[in-house]
């Protein structure tokens, strides 16, 4: 079953193509892989997805019904979870209360919404903070409450904009078991945009790249990488992966 | 000690009070608690949901002429002319709200839309004759003998009793909004907006709910107010300076806290009074001496502790703010 379909999306912003003619498809839990180079229009897609802003032309379907012209709320209730690239925390929350903010989008009070959120701080190894405000936390830290929050919401799909960023090796691949486990056990779909090729390779299905807003390869992880015109415009003639 | 044994003394103090202090200490009292309560109602707004009034002149205003003028016209008496109060002023604040959330207007523009509001109602009382126009309205004085409830008239203590009463409600009320999901989502707002509309929330319904909750508990205090003072001038009542009095007490005792708005109100009313006593004793009456003494504090305050006194005094005293 198709969960996200992106047909012929378009967006340019004062005449600056972003994102042109883009079409992809996420599989309901299928696990794919947003890449490219600096200003490709990744987060210009996702912003899109999100509702953030309309796109000029094309079409959004989530669950088969149109949600381009949705608010971020509406996006969200809908069953679409994001995390932002530059982090944005409830900084003069506590770590808890960051999320508890989440879980009450399908959580009915206070109180199950706290008991949620703390089985979901547990997951991202964050229950021992879960007391700080989240101003005292690290980047990786930060990353993490992005990821909690947004699972707090209960989403269907997962939209995740390079959490890995900033993250050493280990706690790169700490993440990767994360998402695996929730990949695999919830069947929770994710679609990640990502510079972390070691995540990449290890999480996704699927690889779509996009160059100058356009989607110039798609495929298997393995085949992907190994196309011309990806080596060329991104990864480098003597990849490592 | 604890908080609910602290609270019970203090309550239980406020309540003996009027038993064994002068008509000077009760006026002192009351406005300690009036101020207590317009900041604990403007303290949804800003320190709930983020959302910076300079206008809560507005609410009082209007709260007391629509009261006082149903009072002043056909004899009725606040029982009635408060709920008028508190719909009208409810739905001043809707629309302010509605203006300026639907057009993404927020932060200073926002305050600055709040002031205009105030102002041009200023302007406008003073020509709404049946009001009393600029040379103002003027309730029947009160029977200060005899207890009058119906009409809200009554000696000194009655007037102090039902400003407690609104405090401890105003508190009671804030502290079941603060942990409900209304305050999650207002504090989500308050701290980031773009990421609190990711996590499923409509901004734009949970700032009017802001705005209307503290619009309407001003109103209330509006319609003390007039009947407490029984004269209103348009002048006086929507001055910008009213506002910034509001505002004063939770600034000073902690924007977004609970106690705060009734410490910094405390703190601050009694200074002001204090100055004045003091500077009466010691015979110095140098025009504006009064400002400049209030102003010092005021910045002291704002320097030293920038997040204000309950903050730092719940810390001290080991307990959660």
């Amino acid at each position: 079953m198709i969960l996200l379909e992106v047909g012929a999306l378009s967006k340019s912003f004062r005449g600056l193509t972003a994102v042109a003619n883009a079409t992809f498809e996420v599989r309901a839990g299928e696990i794919v892989a947003l890449i490219g180079p600096n200003g490709a229009g990744k987060t210009t897609c996702f912003n899109m997805i999100a509702g953030v802003f309309a796109p000029d032309s094309g079409t959004i379907l989530f669950q088969g019904s149109p949600i381009q012209n949705l608010r971020p709320d509406q996006v969200c209730a809908a069953g679409i979870g994001r995390t932002f690239q530059i982090v944005k925390p409830f900084a003069g929350l506590s770590v808890l209360d960051n999320v508890i903010v989440g879980a009450l989008n399908k959580e009915r009070s206070v109180s199950s919404a706290r008991v949620f959120s703390r089985s979901i701080l547990k997951k991202l190894n964050l229950d021992e903070k879960a007391g700080l405000p989240a101003s005292s936390l690290t980047l990786p830290d930060r990353k993490r409450l992005e990821v909690a929050r947004a699972l707090a919401t209960r989403p269907k799909l997962l939209l995740l904009d390079e959490v890995m960023a900033g993250l050493r090796p280990t706690e790169c691949d700490e993440m990767v078991g994360v998402f695996r486990g929730l990949n695999r056990a919830e069947g929770l779909t994710i679609l990640l945009i990502e510079h972390v090729m070691r995540a990449v390779m290890a999480l996704a299905r699927e690889i779509v790249v996009l160059h100058h807003g356009e989607i110039i390869g798609r495929g298997a992880p393995a085949a992907v990488v190994r196309e011309s015109a990806v080596l060329e415009c991104y990864l480098g003639e003597e990849t490592v992966v | 000690m604890n908080r609910p044994v602290l609270l019970s003394v203090l309550v239980l103090f406020l309540l003996i009070l009027p038993w064994f202090s002068g008509p000077y200490v009760l006026s002192v009292a009351t406005l300690i608690l009036y101020y207590a309560y317009t900041g604990q109602a403007w303290n949804v707004m800003m320190g709930f949901a983020g959302q910076l009034s300079l206008g809560h002149s507005l609410y009082v205003g209007v709260g007391a002429y629509v009261a006082g003028g149903i009072f002043y016209h056909w004899g009725i008496g606040p029982w009635a002319g408060i709920w008028a109060a508190i719909l009208l002023c409810t739905l001043l604040g809707l629309l302010i709200g509605f203006l300026a959330f639907r057009f993404g207007i927020s932060g200073v523009y926002f305050a600055l839309l709040t002031i205009a509001f105030a102002e041009f109602t200023r302007i406008g009382f003073d020509h709404i004759e049946p009001l009393g126009g600029p040379a103002g309205l003027f309730l029947k004085v009160a029977q200060r003998d005899s207890i009058d409830l119906l009409n809200f008239r009554g000696p000194p203590a009655m007037y102090y009793y039902a400003m407690l009463f609104l405090a401890v409600l105003a508190l009671v009320f804030c502290k079941f909004l603060i942990t409900s999901k209304a305050g999650y989502y207002w504090q989500a707002i308050r701290e980031n907006e773009e990421a609190a509309q990711a996590l499923g929330i409509n901004s734009f319904r949970w700032k009017m709910l802001a705005i209307a909750i503290s619009s309407g508990m001003t109103a209330i205090a509006g319609v003390f107010f007039a009947f407490y003072y029984n004269n209103l001038f348009p002048e006086q009542i929507f001055n910008i300076s009213r506002s910034i009095e509001i505002i004063l007490g939770p600034i000073i005792g902690g924007v977004g806290t609970l106690f705060g708005p009734i410490l910094g109100a405390a703190v601050l009313t009694l200074l002001s009074d204090g100055i004045t006593e003091g500077l009466a004793a010691l015979g110095w009456d140098a025009p504006g001496i009064k400002q400049v003494f209030y102003g010092v504090v005021l910045l002291a305050v704002v320097m030293f502790l920038p997040n204000g006194i309950w903050p730092a005094l719940a810390k001290r005293m080991g307990i959660a703010r």
